[in-house]
């Protein structure tokens, strides 16, 4: 026992360690040099290189732990927002909302945003329930349809009413470059639905043993899982508005602390959402050194990174172990 | 609470699909005891112990446990009244076999487990033979040691009432002996059991009460020595059985 | 083949083909300029035949070898993966004035390239799994995740080549069956024809094959040369219609539904054939439907897209993945 936690223990300041690493090479590297002798660097890491660092790790974090929500919630390990159709729906409430009322402040667009992607996860669960049981590949791959399902709809409206620009940021980047003090707020409200799921974390580990046990535990499985989709849809909705939607994130990382630690989220939250942040991070920065002093957004590098993880996890995992 | 200890089951009917699970079922519980429920496959039994256990919603009738009407009562406050085993645990989390436990101490400590609930967890571990185990993760274990973990989880839930739905599932014949001996003891501290069997020596070995169920009904109830006899047993499993006795017990044989 | 039934169905679908030409060729033809109208109307039915052939000779196959009537080269990401090809070809190849190359050389180096490598791919793909459904749910799983992995990687290597170009639209964008890359159709017909020969060809010899390898095997097929044949053939047809209007996702499992609708039990030779008719009827009419009355080019594969993602859905929650 004590052998465990000082493993747990080890991976959680390994893990604060490399994310503080990541998060001071963010702060140092840019297309432009900054020297701290230059009054003008301060102003320029308060309003860019700090906001874009935290924006990352926000959104890196909570889309993690939304991940992490929707697998107790869909009982499978290989979901998340992204496999749900819930970015579309976000996509598409935003969009109705631009066509319907262009001028509407900033906090209507959110709302309309995360109630349909609620809609959106609460459409995938019911398909998935109707699934053959036991079929563990067919949840995502299901959910992966009717993402695209979806997605095509959003496209042609955006086509038809020429707003396919803004569908491809939301749906398609997963891009920083843009974030400035005053641009990523929004992400702190992502971050927020992240703690409160922290809050609940020992219900969404009952709710993962199954509904007939958390029922005899005395839980309300009904009511614990619509928390978990308020949480994953409002995750989904920020991020999809404020950078664009970042795949896999809320996949890979998931399974990878699931394999060190385990599943009960008391103990693996933390880790889960640091790992997340690190991901987000360590993308952002890739895509900002490998063409130097051009970027790539960070959601194309994780499409590639997270489709490649997905596709390990997907054969390496033994079959007895789901 | 009310004074009535023991579970009522009132007109409680059950359908499917337009398929008459459970005919209209009146039945009562005395408390202090092991009451086994037995009868052949598809005869409701489980469809019963889980609305009893208030897993699946009643559609018909009143069932009350110590008193509370399992349809009104909030599920946390039936919770520290019985705790449940299903037959398909079908973990899908990766736990350890102390966390998965420890969860079920969750009616009482609600997350913030204290030295009480500690020590129950591990007065639980011992007594299914998993202290050995207790830090190795569910999936790794065979299913006769995931069976205990999830029997030691219902058990140190510590309630008034367990309901078992076949819980001697993987389990070999020495840890199947032992868990009914487990409850028996639970018995002699006062608490009460109900569980479906299959092994009739198991529910003529230990039980204090018999139910057999066929086709939605009850077809009897008693102490083992009248529910358990050749006639009885024959009619409810459409098949020549016969029965024996051993140190007083029935003894239930089918080869011959 | 011989039976009354089956006759007359292949009779009406030949003659509903023919109307259908007709219409498209002759409908609201006006005063002026027929010769200039005519001859434009002639090229896009080519194509559209050619593509409508392709996708339902390349489904068919591919059915056959991967024995599973749900599957199509889409779903398992075949045309993503040349749309990656057509880039990485680019990418590797630029220094030595390959973009500058004409079309129809830098086009068969493509298919060339896509037929290695979807031979490589999923020819160990499918070879593996091959067993419970689970297998096959997984097995679909990874194709739709090697799709995205195929897009993601298209779009970082665009990216690294052009840091200023945004990719983010031809990766929403529809196939458009009004306007097919009238440069290719000579270079596409002379790759598709051959192939699509080959097939009719290997017609008794795909029949053994469907019925697994066991018996394949037994009745002294040559397993393995057939069922790469036949793969290969599949990713040279998907080369061809992915080149000429782009991807098509669910064209083929419609095609292959209604193939088996209508004609139960077809040898491949028939199937094959009438897979290929149902195709040019649905493009032809649809497009002429659409183009003509409904004013909206590039609608057509809005609809069928949906319509065969609802189909896929639906098959999916039925349980028939095989």
């Amino acid at each position: 026992m004590h052998d465990r936690q000082n493993r747990d223990r080890w991976i959680r300041v390994l893990a604060l360690a490399g994310l503080a690493a990541l998060a001071l090479a963010s702060l140092a590297v840019g297309a432009a040099n900054v020297s701290l002798s230059d009054p003008q660097a301060w102003l320029f890491l308060t309003v860019s290189r700090i906001p874009r660092t935290l924006a990352a790790m926000l959104a890196g974090a909570a889309l993690a732990v939304a991940g992490v929500v929707m697998q107790q919630i869909a009982r499978n390990r290989f979901v998340e927002p992204s496999t749900t159709g819930a970015p579309e729906s976000a996509a598409l409430g935003l969009i109705a909302v631009t066509l319907i009322a262009p001028e509407a402040p900033i906090w209507v667009k959110m709302l309309v945003a995360s109630v349909t992607a609620l809609m959106g996860v609460t459409l995938f669960l019911q398909v998935i329930r109707r699934l053959p049981p036991k079929e563990v590949f067919l949840v995502p791959l299901a959910g992966l349809i009717l993402a695209g399902i979806l997605g095509a709809a959003v496209t042609w409206i955006g086509w038809e009413t020429d707003l396919l620009q803004y569908l491809s940021i939301w749906l398609l980047t997963g891009e920083f470059s843009g974030v400035i003090a005053g641009r990523y707020e929004l992400l702190w409200i992502a971050g927020i639905a992240a703690v409160i799921a922290w809050f609940a974390a020992d219900r969404f580990s009952i709710l993962g043993l199954g509904v007939e046990s958390a029922t005899a535990l005395g839980l309300r499985p009904q009511a614990v899982m619509r928390l978990g989709l308020v949480v994953v849809a409002v995750v989904t909705a920020m991020v999809v508005s404020s950078v664009g939607m970042i795949p896999f994130v809320g996949l890979v990382v998931p399974n990878i602390v699931s394999r060190m630690m385990g599943d009960n989220l008391r103990r693996t939250l933390a880790p889960t959402a640091m790992g997340g942040a690190m991901l987000v991070l360590g993308s952002d920065l890739v895509g900002r050194l490998v063409i130097h002093p051009y970027e790539i957004p960070a959601g194309t590098v994780l499409g590639v990174v997270g489709a490649a993880l997905f596709l390990i996890l997907l054969w390496r995992r033994p079959r007895r172990a789901r | 609470m009310s004074g009535t200890g023991g579970i009522d089951v009132r007109g409680v009917t059950h359908r499917i699909h337009g398929t008459t699970i459970l005919q209209p079922i009146d039945l009562s519980l005395p408390s202090g005891k092991v009451t086994a429920l037995i009868g052949p496959n598809g005869a409701g039994k489980s469809t019963l112990i889980r609305l009893i256990a208030r897993i699946d919603p009643l559609q018909t009738g009143e069932v009350t446990v110590n008193g509370l009407d399992v349809r009104q009562t909030p599920s946390a406050r039936l919770a520290l009244e019985m705790a449940f085993m299903g037959q398909h645990s079908g973990l899908v989390s990766r736990l350890r076999v102390r966390e998965l436990v420890a969860f079920g101490r969750w009616p009482h400590c609600h997350g913030r487990p204290g030295p009480k609930d500690r020590a129950a967890v591990e007065k639980a571990l011992a007594d299914f033979d998993l202290l050995p185990l207790a830090d190795r993760f569910m999936d790794e274990l065979s299913g006769g040691q995931a069976q205990r973990a999830h029997l030691a989880m219902t058990v140190v839930q510590e309630t008034p009432w367990l309901l078992l739905d076949e819980p001697l599932n993987n389990l070999d014949l020495a840890h199947a002996r032992a868990l009914m001996a487990h409850l028996a003891r639970l018995r002699d501290e006062g608490r009460s059991v109900l569980i479906v069997l299959h092994d009739l020596n198991f529910a003529s070995g230990w039980a204090d009460h018999v139910v057999a169920m066929k086709d939605g009904r009850i077809l009897a109830e008693g102490v083992p020595a009248e529910v358990l006899t050749e006639p009885r047993l024959s009619e409810l499993y459409d098949t020549p059985i016969t029965v024996g006795s051993y140190q007083g017990r029935p003894l239930i044989l089918h080869h011959l | 083949m011989r039976d009354r039934k089956t006759l007359i169905r292949l009779g009406l679908l030949v003659l509903a083909v023919g109307v259908a030409a007709a219409l498209w060729m002759f409908q609201g033809l006006g005063a002026g300029r027929r010769d200039f109208v005519l001859a434009l109307r002639w090229e896009k039915l080519i194509a559209l035949v050619l593509i409508g052939a392709s996708v339902a000779v390349a489904t068919v196959l591919f059915q056959t070898v991967s024995r599973n009537r749900i599957l199509t080269p889409s779903i398992m990401g075949f045309d993503a993966l040349y749309l990656l090809i057509q880039t990485l070809a680019v990418a590797m190849l630029g220094v030595t004035g390959f973009a500058m190359l004409p079309g129809g050389p830098k086009f068969l180096i493509e298919t060339a390239l896509m037929t290695a490598l979807a031979l490589a791919l999923f020819g160990t793909l499918l070879g593996r799994g091959a067993g419970s459904a689970e297998d096959i749910a997984r097995t679909i799983l990874t194709g739709v995740v090697l799709g995205i992995l195929f897009r993601a990687g298209a779009s970082l290597i665009g990216r690294l080549l052009d840091p200023n170009a945004y990719a983010t639209v031809q990766a929403v964008s529809f196939a458009n069956f009004g306007r097919p890359n009238a440069a290719l159709v000579g270079w596409g017909a002379a790759l598709a024809l051959p192939a699509m020969g080959l097939a009719l060809w290997m017609g008794p010899r795909l029949d053994v094959l469907g019925l697994g390898r066991e018996r394949a095997v037994s009745l002294g097929l040559r397993y393995r040369v057939v069922m790469t044949g036949a793969l290969a053939l599949t990713a040279v047809l998907v080369a061809v219609s992915t080149a000429l209007v782009g991807p098509v996702a669910f064209l083929g499992l419609i095609v292959a539904g209604l193939t088996h609708g209508l004609f139960p039990a077809a040898r491949h030779r028939l199937r094959l054939v009438t897979a290929a008719l149902i195709a040019c009827l649905l493009l032809v009419l649809g497009q002429w439907l659409f183009e003509r009355f409904l004013g909206r080019q590039a609608v057509l594969s809005v609809v069928i897209e949906f319509a065969g993602g609802i189909l896929f859905l639906a098959l999916l929650l039925k349980g028939r993945i095989r």
